[in-house]
């Protein structure tokens, strides 16, 4: 090779790696970004790590899951100390099925009705409002609960307390509203519009479209979108606690108090003394409870990624 | 448009006339005057330059075009010597009598035996009856000649057939109806030649049973699949004879200029 030719490469090689200003944009922000990905994997591992740790000791030694799975009785203070989840097992199930009976039809006709039939000006307002509704903060929720649903309730129904399952679950329902319409919205959305066209071309009328080609082929994204509800209204905590009268038991009625596993672990966690079995025990509820929303989660995940997969 | 009338379906007579049609999109105008006399059972061919309104012509048969919000038309458009788009009526009717095919095949997200029934599920109150519906599924696919090839699979979704056989599907569906109008755009441009080759001896072989009018940029195809033709411009009629008149003696400088290539 000639020094001729190797000293036009060096030039040319210089030429390009020079490091100017959008070198260095693109290189910030390539590690700021990896960083916050990083970061997020590591939250979620200590975070994981960290209930896992602090319930470990109780749970391997000392806990009963006989006991914890099926008793009703939640006595951390008693003498000797109980620790029977069932019943808040059930208000966390009651709960959030009561408001999947509410959200689910409420959501999806949202969705339906947003994606198929609003127009312009509509569309677009229904959707800010939706939005405005995912921003309210859980505690207001609870207020409504307290001081809004419970006094309506004991009025309408004429119950004793107005605290109770049904009363948590219409507050979670609404709570589950925005994220499940948002995505049974998209889920809609993504169904090709050529399928309508196709089913309207044979004379087919709106409803006819929705109901035999736009729905049954959305149905693992309107999946999903249930699914991320319900992990919603599980996993909610503070709107739950104001609104359903937070007492242990199994209930037999929609007008029953009810109390949760997140309730539990909110209100009780500041009577603890770190690493006591009580305190031990609410971490035992908090595992419970990740592994439960972290099954949810990858469920409505692994189905919204099928549809891409199929799109693809 | 009542059945006894599409049951006899005599061979003559318009199928489809447009009177001073003129239609906007928004403030768009894609139709100026367009006055048309499609006859019946016979193939129209309806070719122009890209944006000319050929396919805005053909979906304004239908009515599908009102499925976009921003949509006006005046002047009237007679099926049939119906007129579509009195004030009484309902797109749904209509679209019921005539049929149409799109340019990418578009079966619905359903089993091949579930596409050819749609039609019929969506418009009768009473159910179909298993045998009936198995008759009705077999003749449709005889027609368009997909019977051999898929029988053993009607249960299959139909977006699983290959490119051609989904269109020939596409056709195949729009016959429990019965309709008397094929409008059909550019239906094998999403087709190889092969498949295009089927598709048109298909179209061909309807013809006298159902009148067709059909988009195409292929002048080839316009020349060999059908008996009239119209050529559209900017919106216009500009000319519409016997195809063979057209290709050998176009009456404007236009359609000339069109079919020798020298534009569009
Ligand atoms: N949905 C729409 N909104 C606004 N303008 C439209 C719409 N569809 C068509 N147009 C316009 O109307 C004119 C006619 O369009 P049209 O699709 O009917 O043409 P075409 O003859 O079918 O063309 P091609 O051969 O490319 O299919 C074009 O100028 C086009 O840009
Ligand atoms: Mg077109």
């Amino acid at each position: 090779m000639s020094q001729d030719a190797s000293t036009r490469r060096n030039a040319a090689a210089t030429e390009f790696d020079r490091r100017d200003s959008s070198w260095w944009t693109d290189r910030i922000a390539r590690t700021v970004v990896f960083a916050g990905g990083i970061s997020a994997i590591v939250f979620i591992v200590g975070i994981l790590l960290f209930i896992a740790t602090q319930g470990l000791e109780f749970a391997a030694t000392r806990l009963s899951w006989s006991e914890f799975f099926g008793s009703i009785a939640w006595r951390p203070n008693g003498h000797p100390a109980e620790y029977g989840a069932l019943a808040l097992i059930a208000g966390t199930a009651s709960t959030t099925a009561i408001a999947m009976v509410i959200v689910v039809p409420l959501s999806i006709g949202a969705a339906i009705y947003i994606g198929e039939f609003a127009r312009g000006k509509t569309r677009e307002w229904l959707k800010i409002l939706i939005e405005l509704l995912a921003a309210i903060p859980s505690v207001v929720w609870g207020v409504i609960g307290l001081h809004v649903m419970g006094p309506l309730m004991t009025q309408a129904f004429g119950v004793p307390s107005g605290l109770n399952l049904l009363n948590a679950g219409i507050i979670l329902g609404l709570m589950a509203a925005p994220i499940m319409t948002t995505i049974a919205e998209d889920a809609l959305k993504a169904v090709p519009d050529t399928y309508r066209e196709a089913a309207e071309a044979l004379g087919a009328t709106k409803w006819q479209v929705v109901f035999r080609v736009v729905l049954p082929h959305a149905r693992p994204g309107l999946s999903a979108a249930v699914l991320l509800g319900v992990g919603r209204a599980f996993g909610e905590t503070i709107a739950v606690l104001m609104a359903s009268g937070h007492a242990i038991n199994i209930p037999h009625s929609l007008f029953d108090p009810v109390r949760t596993l997140t309730a539990t672990i909110a209100a009780e966690l500041g009577e603890t003394a770190e690493g006591d079995d009580h305190y031990q025990a609410l971490f035992v509820l908090g595992m419970l409870l990740f592994v439960i929303t972290f099954a949810i989660n990858v469920t409505a995940d692994s189905i919204v990624r099928g549809i891409r997969r199929k799109k693809a | 448009m009542d059945s006894a009338a599409s049951a006899a379906r005599p061979a003559t007579g318009l199928a489809i006339e447009a009177r001073g049609l003129n239609l906007w999109y928004g403030k768009f105008q894609a139709l100026r005057d367009v006055n048309l006399q499609i006859r019946r059972g016979i193939v129209t061919a309806l070719i122009g330059p890209s944006g000319c309104g050929k396919s805005t012509f053909l979906r304004s048969c239908n009515r599908i075009n009102e499925r976009l919000g921003y949509v006006s038309t005046t002047g009237t458009i007679q099926v049939l010597g119906h007129d579509i788009y009195g004030p009484d009526v309902s797109p749904i009717q209509v679209r019921r009598q005539i049929g149409m095919v799109f340019q990418r095949p578009n079966p619905l997200p359903l089993s091949i035996r579930d596409n050819i029934l749609f039609g019929m599920r969506i418009h009768r109150e009473e159910a179909l009856h298993r045998a009936e519906a198995d008759a009705i599924v077999e003749k449709s696919l005889r027609e368009v000649l997909l019977w051999d090839r898929v029988k053993d699979r009607l249960s299959k979704k139909a977006t699983t057939l290959s490119l051609e056989e989904q269109q020939k599907l596409c056709i195949a569906r729009l016959l429990p109806l019965r309709p008397e109008v094929l409008l059909m755009d550019e239906p094998c441009s999403a087709l190889d030649p092969e498949a295009t080759r089927a598709v048109e001896d298909l179209i061909w072989d309807l013809r006298g049973n159902y009148s067709i009018l059909i988009v195409t940029h292929n002048m080839a195809q316009a020349r060999r699949a059908s008996d009239e033709c119209v050529f559209m411009l900017l919106g216009r009629v500009i000319e519409h004879s016997r195809t063979e008149d057209m290709f050998v003696t176009p009456q404007k400088t236009e359609t000339a200029d069109y079919i020798e290539g020298r534009f569009g």
